[in-house]
């Protein structure tokens, strides 16, 4: 079991990752759709294992700036979640929950920031309370820290964390639309021990 | 005409002057330029991990770890012509992007690579001759073996050079 690699992983259980992803960015949209009481829609998701190389072309370069809301997870299961979305529609998603009373331009100071932490927190909350009620395994996230930073950078932490045990980085990307189409990226990086955790939870054994 | 080489992350790569070699949006990974003065014979590690004995399960990417990157890279410069003795360094990234509460490993691993790169670097002989590391921001970089500056860009802040 300990020399199980994510690639591995991945080629046996894409299809159970993948609808992981799905149904908790389904959740995670639907909390979303509610905090800014309005009709949120999502495309299915794309559950994509890429290598290092590849992941910051896909969020439009390296050097794209990015609001990224990183939590441990605790619990059952251990290891990390990353949720990122592109600038543009952090700043929109910022203007919308504070209902416009910011300046525009001003989204990323202070005020703005605490409502990104706030939306972050209750979107990842809600794709892992919907991880925990599928596997039925406890899982505590910890408070979210934020950053406003380039897509790579921000990758760094995460894709380290994917390194330990491979060269892949296993990326769910979801398109999501209210007045505008925002891309948003979910991260979940469980610790290799508990990937076996969260399959086993299913009742599919690793082979 | 010069060109810029584009090195990956968990990559590395070599550049002879006048090109210039870059990586971009580095976090707590680090960027390793070396340079030959004497022949102007450059190149860039884009280090992910400290250590690659502490890994368990065969890794097939030294690009990746501190350790083995930096050793790789100094191999291909010398293959290039580049003389070990000559060498000299300078390294940015490291950063610490999330400020995390509690006694996460996520928050020092910024610091571990920066340390492994300097032990390496001190193993090799290998002077640093400046660094922009740690702090909690991204970092794109260029590096010019022709001169030896080592461009650093960061959002919101204009760009220096070390």
């Amino acid at each position: 079991m300990s020399d199980m690699s994510l690639e591995q992983v991945t080629e046996n259980y894409y299809d159970i990752l993948k609808e992981l992803g799905n149904i908790g960015a389904g959740n995670a949209m639907t909390a979303l759709s509610q905090m800014l009481q309005c009709k949120v829609d999502m495309k299915v998701p794309q559950v994509r294992l890429l290598e290092f190389s590849e992941v910051g072309d896909m969020m439009g370069g390296e050097e794209q700036i990015m609001v990224g809301v990183f939590l441990g997870v605790d619990g059952d299961i251990t290891g990390s979640m990353m949720f990122m979305v592109e600038e543009e529609s952090a700043r929109h998603l910022i203007q919308k929950i504070t209902m416009g009373m910011l300046p525009p331009g001003s989204e990323f100071e202070e005020m703005g920031l605490s409502a990104m932490k706030e939306i972050g927190n209750i979107i990842t909350g809600a794709y892992l309370n919907s991880l925990s009620t599928l596997t039925n395994l406890k899982i505590v996230p910890t408070p979210p820290a934020l950053t406003v930073d380039m897509a790579g950078a921000i990758l760094s932490v995460p894709a380290i964390q994917f390194g330990i045990f491979g060269d892949n980085i296993l990326l769910i990307q979801s398109q999501f639309y209210d007045e505008i189409e925002l891309d948003g990226y979910f991260i979940l990086i469980p610790d290799l021990e508990s990937y076996a955790k969260i399959l086993g939870a299913l009742g599919i054994p690793l082979i | 005409m010069s060109e810029i080489i584009k090195v990956g992350m968990a990559d590395l790569k070599t550049c002879v002057s006048p090109n210039g070699i870059t990586t971009l949006g580095l976090g707590s990974c680090v960027g390793i330029a070396i340079r030959d003065p004497a022949n102007k014979i450059g190149g860039l590690a884009h280090v992910m991990l400290p250590d690659s004995k502490s890994i368990k399960g065969s890794q097939t990417n030294i690009a990746k770890f501190a350790d083995t990157g930096i050793v790789e890279l100094v191999r291909q410069m010398e293959k290039l012509g580049a003389q070990r003795s000559r060498m000299v360094a300078k390294i940015a990234g490291g950063a610490n992007m999330f400020n995390f509460h509690g006694t996460s490993s996520f928050g020092q691993v910024g610091d571990r690579n920066v340390e492994a790169t300097k032990a390496k670097l001190g193993e090799l002989r290998i002077p640093i001759l400046a660094e922009d590391t740690g702090k909690n921001f991204g970092r794109t970089v260029i590096f010019y073996p022709e001169t030896g500056d080592y461009i650093i860009r960061a959002v919101g802040k204009p760009e220096y050079k070390i």
